[in-house]
């Protein structure tokens, strides 16, 4: 095995094409439990925590640009108030020690179906920016998760950042575990309201082969909203709408029984973080209050 | 391959360092640093909890190249000299040290706690300890040495 140290990202994309077997290490949460526990032996570790700009964040236009190599700590602490539905995911990764070394980066490039921040990025509508030799490609997250820990990313590509727009609504993120820190989701859910655009986006995390889109749910919630005019004149939701959104989120999930949980169970509880952070973040929009967090 | 960093104060080196070693098995093995513990080697336990670059992290997800020229301090170097830390006092004096194991991963996540917030809620130090696995005390008397240690003035 090679460890490799690019000080630059250019260095770093030229090893990556000529050596598209070397694993980029960042924080080290997934890539090192795979080496110490023999799962993986790759012919080099390409460690990117040498190369500042993928630690930086700066924003743009309404956007906010977040290197892949941000911690969750400090996204956390700096980024909350623009993002706060990628922050809430955050704060329910792992430990304070994971939080300090994980990032959103690595969550994509593992693309784990259970991964906290995917839900919100779809929600978000944002998109991943990756980088070869070849140039820059940006991939909406839509399009990023291509299967059980598989994602659209070529060989000689690295994940160089995030693109989320500024929260102009609010955000919810909400999961399920076995217990309160340190669990891997059940299941989770993601919810961003885009008045401006008239649209709610909802995505599901560890209910399907990928994170995805709720769409179905999203096309109802949105039409019920904007043909009731409630984003002008926002009067608190019928509860028949809440639970039809609820009911709607379930039935886009493909879950498994696993030992974490049984396929009716995640399904179930869709339904129900659904219809919560639904009427967290509705409450949210109508008050201008942080219902919950 | 040779790493080079901080540990404790001290300029370090490490020699024949197998490329997809942890940071946990270079202080313990070849450092002769033995305080941080080694059990789950997945960030699970918090056992192997060392501050690198003043950050607490599990050293047994760091790659040991990750450490080249960095500034690592694990439990060994709270104490000054034989006089402990009041983090580690107040462990002792609040019987939160049962078999031993987890206590250098508390005591050093407990000292980045009161470091950053001097007189934390209960729901504070549980969120702070929350990556750190304690099979005997129940975590009571560990949330009595935090308190206690807070009163102390740890973080002055």
């Amino acid at each position: 095995m090679e460890f490799l140290r690019p000080a630059t990202l250019a260095e770093a994309l030229a090893v990556k094409a000529e050596r598209p077997g070397a694993v980029p290490i960042a924080g080290g949460t997934d890539v090192m439990v795979e080496l110490n526990f023999d799962h993986r032996r790759p012919e080099a570790l390409l460690d990117l925590t040498g190369i500042a700009e993928l630690g930086e964040w700066s924003t743009a236009d309404g956007n906010v640009r977040l290197g892949a190599g941000v911690p969750y700590t400090r996204l956390i602490e700096q980024l909350g108030a623009r993002l706060p539905g990628l922050a809430m995911a955050a704060r329910t990764v792992g430990s304070p020690q994971i939080r300090n070394r994980g990032t959103v980066g690595g969550n994509l490039g593992a693309a784990s179906p259970a991964g906290d921040t995917h839900p919100v990025l779809l929600a978000t509508g944002g998109t991943v920016e990756v980088a070869s030799v070849r140039g820059i490609r940006l991939i909406a997250a839509d399009d990023f998760y291509l299967g059980v820990k598989r994602n659209a990313l070529a060989d000689d590509e690295l994940i160089t950042a995030v693109n989320l727009p500024d929260a102009k609504a609010p955000q919810q993120f909400s999961k399920i575990g076995t217990r309160n820190a340190m669990v891997i989701a059940v299941c989770s859910f993601g919810l961003a309201l885009h008045p401006e655009q008239g649209r709610v986006g909802a995505a599901i995390g560890s209910a399907a082969p990928t994170p995805r889109r709720s769409r179905a749910a999203e096309d109802f919630l949105s039409g019920e909203l904007t043909d009731a005019g409630l984003w002008e004149s926002p009067a608190p939701l019928r509860d028949s709408v809440c639970r039809r959104f609820g009911e709607l989120v379930a039935e886009g999930t493909e879950p498994i029984d696993d030992v974490r949980g049984s396929a009716a169970y995640r399904r179930h509880a869709l339904s129900v973080l659904a219809r919560r952070t639904l009427t967290w973040a509705w409450q949210e929009y109508r008050t201008g209050e942080r219902s919950c967090a | 391959m040779r790493v080079n960093m901080t540990v404790n104060g001290e300029q370090r080196q490490a020699d024949d360092v197998w490329e997809g070693e942890s940071l946990l098995y270079v202080l313990r093995e070849r450092l002769g640093l033995p305080g941080s513990k080694n059990a789950c080697e997945q960030g699970e336990c918090g056992s192997c909890t060392v501050y690198l670059d003043a950050v607490p992290v599990c050293a047994c997800l760091v790659a040991a190249g990750q450490a080249e020229g960095r500034e690592v301090r694990t439990v060994e170097g709270l104490a000054d000299g034989d006089r402990l830390d009041p983090v580690q006092q107040s462990f002792v004096d609040a019987g939160a040290v049962q078999c031993g194991f987890c206590t250098p991963g508390l005591v050093v996540a407990a000292h980045d706690l009161l470091a950053r917030v001097p007189e934390p809620a209960d729901e504070e130090i549980r969120e702070a300890l929350a990556g750190n696995l304690c099979r005997c005390t129940g975590y009571e008397k560990i949330l009595d040495a935090v308190k206690l240690a807070a009163t102390r003035g740890a973080s002055a």
